[in-house]
């Protein structure tokens, strides 16, 4: 039985490493291959599509809801967004419609 | 200390201080109930800083989990953070004394925020810093209050934890429309909807980044014409 002293100890080392590891591999400003480069420029792009599934992994299209709550609460956040341009009131306009979704229509 | 800066990036932080406190005070409340109090979500808020990690630790400190256990698990739910690494390289190349603390600090919403551009009219170094330093400070507050007030949160919060995916696809729709192309957008997600199909929700996470990683590399002469 390990306990949680070591348990945070490990996980904060091992989380560290994880996030030193490309600086550390890839010292001194702006010498390296031209792949890292173009990588850190295009990868942003991939992981927040990444971001977007990996926080709505859970939903089960199968079960009732049927991820609809999560499907118009996204796209309440998208049409806002392209409407007023306003990153604050799409994200807390979006999130509060969500709350009513899940709390009041599909308390099931 | 620049004031306009230290607003602007206040401003920039204020959808993650939703998704931290709800989020903090979540993993604080379910801590305790483990018989450890605020003090450890603080030490591990502070230590590990790493949400998604946090709430899988829950299980392993229940379990008395093995030390091997626990590093490898780490490494297969924080390995997409090596790739954030990759790609703040160049952002991070001003940074100067406070660069460790950016590198330590750099969660997925911290990442999503410093991944965009820098405001008009803020110093870049010291957005980059407060930007970080205050998320760290909502998550340290959302999971210490949780170990104290979690079990007599007085309204029902089901679904505020939403904003953090409103925030990711906020900034995803800002990047459809800036970007030069949509190929690396629509690559990472067609190939993270087909991992979470094929593997499921607790595996599909490193193939994915392997993936687009790999996906991306193979289309570099495409892409870096349509970027240029």
């Amino acid at each position: 039985m390990t306990g949680i002293l070591p348990i945070i100890l490990v996980t904060a080392a091992v989380t560290a490493a994880l996030r030193f590891l490309p600086f550390l591999a890839f010292p001194g400003g702006r010498k390296r291959p031209r792949i890292i480069t173009y990588l850190g420029t295009v990868l942003p792009y991939g992981v927040m599509a990444m971001l977007v599934v990996y926080c709505l992994k859970n939903v089960s299209i199968l079960a009732s809801p049927h991820g609809i709550p999560e499907l118009l609460g996204v796209a309440a956040v998208v049409v806002l967004h392209l409407w007023k341009k306003n990153t604050l009131l799409s994200i807390f306009g979006g999130t509060a419609f969500y709350m009513v979704l899940v709390q009041f229509v599909f308390c099931l | 200390m620049d004031k306009k800066t230290i607003s602007l990036a206040f401003r920039a932080s204020l959808p993650v201080l939703a998704g931290y406190v709800v989020l903090g005070i979540g993993f604080g409340v379910l801590l305790a109930k483990q018989g450890y109090g605020s003090f450890w979500a603080f030490l591990m808020s502070l230590t590990v800083y790493a949400g998604s990690m946090q709430y899988a630790a829950l299980d392993l400190i229940s379990s008395g989990a093995s030390l091997v256990t626990t590093a490898l698990m780490t490494l297969m739910i924080n390995a997409r953070h090596f790739f954030y690494g990759l790609s703040m390289l160049d952002r991070f190349a001003d940074a100067k004394q406070e660069k460790p603390y950016l590198i330590f600090g750099l969660t997925d919403e911290t990442y999503s925020l410093l991944c965009g551009d820098v405001p008009e009219g803020a110093n870049k170094r010291q957005y980059q810093l407060f930007v970080t330093l205050f998320d760290q400070l909502y998550w340290i507050a959302g999971s210490t209050i949780g170990g104290l007030l979690g079990p007599i949160i007085p309204f029902d919060t089901t679904g505020l934890d939403f904003s953090m995916t409103a925030l990711f696809v906020v900034i995803f729709v800002e990047q459809w429309r800036s970007a030069k192309t949509r190929i690396p957008a629509l690559l990472g997600l067609g190939i993270s909807l087909g991992c979470l199909l094929l593997l499921g929700p607790t595996r599909f996470v490193i193939p994915s980044m392997v993936l687009i990683t790999l996906a991306l590399a193979a289309l570099r002469t495409v892409l870096e014409v349509k970027l240029s």
